[in-house]
């Protein structure tokens, strides 16, 4: 497998963003590019975590590799995503198989009801983009 | 009145029954019956968030009363003291009737009471157990479980995050003895030593009695203790009152059918108060007390009321968080013979549990977080496709097990 093992589960991939970068975009609350991760780091259908500053996202690559990214945490009882399965454009919390699409953060169905917050996404030179906007 | 739907237990179970009736678009009368006084509301954080939280906790509750009111479902916060299948009625403490066209049986379970235990020991079940267990924990204060099962070990690990002195006493040889394989309970166990609970098995209890200086416990062996807080959590029985003395069948709880029905074509129950025959399992007639459950029960009974005639297919699902970890079960891994571990990172494993000819039944697992929750979810797809996988290959962490799950 090409994954690292950092990577090994799907479980935890923090990359911390250089001191600067982060300090600006919390200082700014602008919105901007961040690169979450590189293009395989993340297994074909399937999410890793990604952290930055105080916020916590999910990166997705789809069956037709598309890359998309939402919130972390689950809107019903804040479980990281991460854990979750995907299946075809959805993910499924781990805990309460709360399920949402991903490509939009639309919550499908109890005991979810709160939709996730999706991110664009955008590929570069084998990296994956997010933009991330100010803390709403 | 209504004169629609009804369900008695405002819990899990009958508060996704109610929203699945609206979902599936009925558009009558819905009454949602409950004695306890809040809006419907999560029972997992009571043994955890509850307990640990700094701040004085409130219900989690599953719906706002905006929410309820949309979906015009209307809340009744009254016991209700009988059933009436004749006219089709229930009857409530407040001295009202209601008629229904047809009824769910929501009732959930109540703890499991210790003969032996004085007035001053405590159970969980409600919200306001929760408050009672909280409001008695101070740092450095002595605590006396009894029962090891999944709320007494929630409960052990809470109270020892709030600084408290543990001890659990559990009767069986060890903990978890019904429902979890024994090496995941074995990590467990290891888990609240390492965390500096006392976990003492194989002890029944012979004495117990209320003291100014707290409760004193001596269990058959001779082992003395006393505790400024003692809670018993030896289980919980099916809240079947109601349904026994309306004259339904009752079989480890309400017998209920594929199709969750009763022996009353226009009473349906649903969740812990129930016994389900899983099909999965040859019919064998389960109960179960799991938070998912109470959600697929209280769902699929609601498409039943409506006349859905869908048969109840899902496979037994459960978490448990203590500490920093999470064990899962799915499907009833004392159906299997043989045991195949899959170890993953950082000391996470699952254990497949898979019949004499090679045909996986359970699957249970424990991590750090949710770090088997994934594979948990797989093995449960590969148990409802009744799946024989390659042992080797479920062995094999490389091996991405959603790969054995054919699309």
């Amino acid at each position: 497998m090409s994954v690292p093992a950092a990577y090994g589960h799907g479980r935890f991939a923090l990359r911390l963003r250089s001191r600067e970068q982060q300090q600006h975009f919390e200082e700014t609350g602008m919105s901007e590019w961040i690169e979450a991760c590189g293009v395989g780091d993340i297994e074909h259908e399937d999410v890793i975590r990604f952290d930055f500053g105080k916020q916590t996202f999910a990166i997705y690559r789809s069956p037709e590799d598309e890359y998309f990214a939402t919130d972390g945490l689950c809107t019903h009882e804040k479980v990281h995503l991460s854990d979750g399965l995907v299946i075809d454009d959805i993910i499924e919390c781990p805990k309460h198989n709360g399920r949402f699409c991903y490509k939009t953060g639309e919550a499908r169905g109890a005991p979810v009801c709160v939709n996730l917050r999706a991110y664009p996404v955008k590929v570069e030179a084998g990296k994956v983009l997010i933009q991330v906007a100010s803390s709403p | 009145m209504s004169h629609g739907m009804v369900i008695v237990g405002a819990g899990e179970c009958g508060a996704r029954a109610a929203f699945a009736l609206r979902e599936a678009g009925y558009a009558g009368p819905v009454a949602l019956i409950d004695e306890e006084p809040h809006l419907p509301y999560e029972r997992p954080p009571l043994s955890k968030d509850a307990i640990t939280a700094e701040e004085a906790p409130t219900p989690r509750t599953i719906a706002t009363r905006e929410r309820l009111a949309a979906a015009s479902i209307e809340i009744i916060a009254q016991p209700v003291i009988g059933i009436a299948r004749r006219n089709k009625t229930i009857s409530l403490a407040g001295g009202a009737a209601v008629p229904y066209e047809k009824l769910l049986l929501a009732t959930g379970a109540v703890p499991r009471r210790l003969s032996q235990a004085p007035v001053g020991v405590g159970y969980l079940r409600t919200f306001e157990d929760a408050l009672w267990i909280r409001s008695r924990l101070r740092a450095g204060c002595s605590v006396v479980i009894i029962g090891g099962g999944l709320i007494g070990l929630e409960l052990a690990a809470s109270a020892t995050r709030r600084g408290a002195a543990v001890t659990i006493i559990e009767s069986q040889s060890r903990p978890m003895m019904r429902g979890v394989p024994r090496e995941i309970a074995a990590s467990v166990e290891a888990l609240h030593r390492s965390e500096g609970v006392d976990v003492r098995c194989g002890r029944g209890i012979a004495e117990m009695e209320a003291k100014d200086s707290g409760i004193r416990i001596r269990t058959a062996d001779g082992l003395e203790l006393t505790a400024d807080l003692c809670v018993v959590a030896i289980g919980a029985v099916p809240a079947t009152g109601l349904a026994e003395a309306a004259g339904l069948e009752i079989s480890n709880g309400i017998a209920v059918d594929e199709y969750l029905g009763t022996s009353d074509p226009d009473i349906f129950a649903a969740g812990d108060c129930c016994s389900v025959p899983l099909a999965i399992y040859n019919g064998r007639r389960t109960r179960l007390e799991a938070w998912r459950n109470a959600q697929e029960q209280g769902a699929l009974a609601a498409l039943n009321m409506l006349g859905g005639n869908q048969r109840h297919e899902a496979i037994p699902w459960f978490w448990s968080d203590q500490f920093e970890m999470t064990l899962y079960v799915t499907g009833l891994p004392d159906e299997g013979c043989t045991t195949v571990r899959r170890d993953l990172a950082d000391g996470a494993f699952l254990l497949f549990h898979l019949t004499s000819d090679g045909r996986l039944v359970a699957a249970s697992g424990i991590g750090r977080g949710n770090a088997v929750a994934k594979d948990i979810r797989l093995a449960e797809m590969l148990i409802a496709r009744r799946a024989k996988p390659v042992p080797d290959q479920l062995a094999a962490p490389a091996l991405k097990l959603k790969t054995l799950v054919p699309a």
